[in-house]
């Protein structure tokens, strides 16, 4: 800050994540549209407070260490490395605990650790929101509250956290030895997400109703499809904020580091590879073109599923984004998009599994499914500007998808919901789910309002 | 006196650092955080368990249940 070039700079970062922040938020807002309309009117409240309420809880506790852990297991530890990011003379895992004192308002130097280590921070907490809250729409009308809470946490402050140290930093093992490339989150946000869902719900069960005798799904209708039409709306808005977070705005090659030359400076991923906000965005739009087209054809023009296929358009293209073509970019989305729709029955009717609003198909599948299809196009392209780390493969992609899918996603929700559906804590008592989670407090509504009408007509 | 690391400022900043209060309680305003957070765990299990209890006890009855399914 002591240059005006150097204050120019900084405060730039800052204001940019700050942005970032404000529009993410809009995803939240959406997901609890989306999430209300696709619940039955006697479930609605219920559902709108498991939603929100997840946003202190995961806010604490990425505080309390979900932040750290971002910044601690980049080596896995044991990996590539042990406890610890170190920064030139710097640990960014040490300043992440919730008692150092750089956690705190100060001036002290002027990245991270310093004047701007808050708005990064909550940037990566909206990505945690997020992750949580793709979960919340798959298990409504029968999960307990506390059980929810409890996966958010799980997802927002520990297995996502753990999954981008290893996969969306810089120098995260995966990064070095898979050459990982995740750069907008297919993987590290979508598919944990997804696999987090599905580990949930085949320990949670369908709702009563969902299932004929002969295995066929029945459909349970949402109380207003236009609302989950324009939460949809609104996730696209804020997923603006969400890629544009994703990236470094302005680096020079002395912060890049790495064996890139010269001193030209550009935006740069996660990884801290050159991009342009240029390229993602118009991939943005491609991707989300593609899946909607698709969406609409393959669903038949159903709104629901083409407004999905526009979000999975998007998370399929996430994984190589900041690389692809724009063509490529609506391709994929395509792609991605008819095949997490083709899964989501599939797995529907062969595993007879009740995904309420299709989260597990349009984070889980199509981010799966994104990570794999950037190690084809992408193969052999570096993943990172530091020598020796692994060039970006299909096999190092793949393995990628698994972990965040299956071993930082669906198992640990799993083996959470196995733990917890024995001690009778996962499920809604079998009355209340029959009756509504909001039946008891629409009867106090009615009677408070019959008793203002007594009084009333009593007054004429 | 200050309750914050700053009394003036009349200072170079670049000298600046931190400038919350009670700095040096780090660690006693986190124990106090984490009781409060797994505090609330504890209340909202409770609180959750008694209110279904509660509810299925005063509607769980034939009556309630074919209205709460004939809503959808």
């Amino acid at each position: 800050m002591d240059t005006d070039v150097g204050a120019l700079t900084i405060i730039f970062t800052e204001f940019y994540y700050w942005i970032t922040v404000a529009l993410m938020f809009l995803i939240h807002i959406g997901f609890c549209m989306y999430e209300v309309g696709a619940s039955r009117r006697k479930n609605h409240m219920h559902t709108l407070m498991k939603n929100s309420m997840l946003i202190p809880l995961v806010t604490v506790t990425w505080f309390f260490f979900g932040w750290w852990i971002y910044w601690a297991f980049a080596g896995g530890p044991g990996i590539t490395g042990g406890i610890g990011h170190p920064g030139g003379d710097f640990d960014f895992s040490v300043a992440s605990y919730p008692w150092s004192r750089e956690m705190g308002p100060n001036l002290g130097a002027d990245g991270l650790g310093g004047r701007i280590t808050g708005v990064f921070w909550a940037a990566f907490l909206l990505f945690a929101w997020t992750a949580a809250s793709i979960v919340s729409g798959a298990v409504i009308e029968r999960i307990r509250s506390f059980a929810f809470w409890l996966f958010a946490i799980l997802i927002g402050s520990v297995t996502w956290s753990i999954d981008a140290a290893w996969g969306w930093s810089y120098n995260g093992w995966m990064v070095e030895l898979l050459g990982y490339h995740d750069a907008y989150a297919s993987g590290v946000i979508h598919a944990i997400a997804g696999g987090t869902a599905l580990g949930i719900l085949v320990v949670l069960g369908p709702r009563l109703g969902k299932f004929r005798d002969d295995g066929t799904p029945r459909d349970i209708l949402p109380h207003n499809p236009w609302l989950v039409c324009i939460g949809l709306f609104l996730i696209y808005t804020g997923f603006w904020g969400f890629y544009v977070a994703c990236n470094v705005p302005l680096a020079t090659t002395g912060y890049i580091d790495g064996q890139l030359t010269g001193v030209t400076q550009t935006a740069t991923t996660i990884y801290l590879t050159p991009t342009t906000l240029s390229a993602i965005t118009v991939n943005f739009l491609m991707s989300l073109s593609g899946g909607m087209l698709v969406g609409y054809m393959v669903s038949k023009g159903d709104a629901f599923w083409t407004y999905s296929g526009g979000l999975a358009g998007i998370i399929t293209a996430s994984a190589g984004n900041d690389l692809y073509h724009p063509i490529q970019a609506l391709v994929i989305g395509g792609i991605g998009t008819y095949l997490m729709y083709k899964l989501h029955y599939w797995v529907e009717r062969r595993f007879k599994i009740d995904d309420a609003v299709g989260a597990v198909a349009v984070h889980g599948y199509a981010g799966f499914i994104g990570v794999v299809i950037a190690g084809v196009v992408l193969w052999g392209h570096p993943s990172s500007t530091y020598e020796g780390y692994a060039l970006i493969t299909p096999w190092g992609q793949f393995v990628g998808a698994v972990i965040m899918f299956w071993v930082l996603g669906f198992i640990p929700a799993w083996v959470l919901a196995k733990i917890l559906a024995s001690m009778d804590l996962l499920r809604i008592p079998r009355e209340i789910e029959l009756l509504g989670l909001d039946f008891a407090s629409d009867r106090d509504r009615e009677a408070a309002r019959d008793d203002v009408i007594a009084a009333k007509t009593a007054m004429v | 006196m200050s309750t914050t690391p700053i009394e003036t400022w009349a200072v170079d900043l670049a000298d600046v650092t931190y400038i919350y209060p009670w700095v040096g309680f780090e660690v006693a305003m986190t124990v106090f955080a984490v009781i409060l957070w797994l505090g609330w765990h504890v209340w909202q299990v409770k609180h959750e368990n008694q209110t279904y209890e509660e509810e299925a006890a005063k509607y769980g009855t034939a009556e309630h249940l074919k209205k709460g399914v004939e809503e959808h």
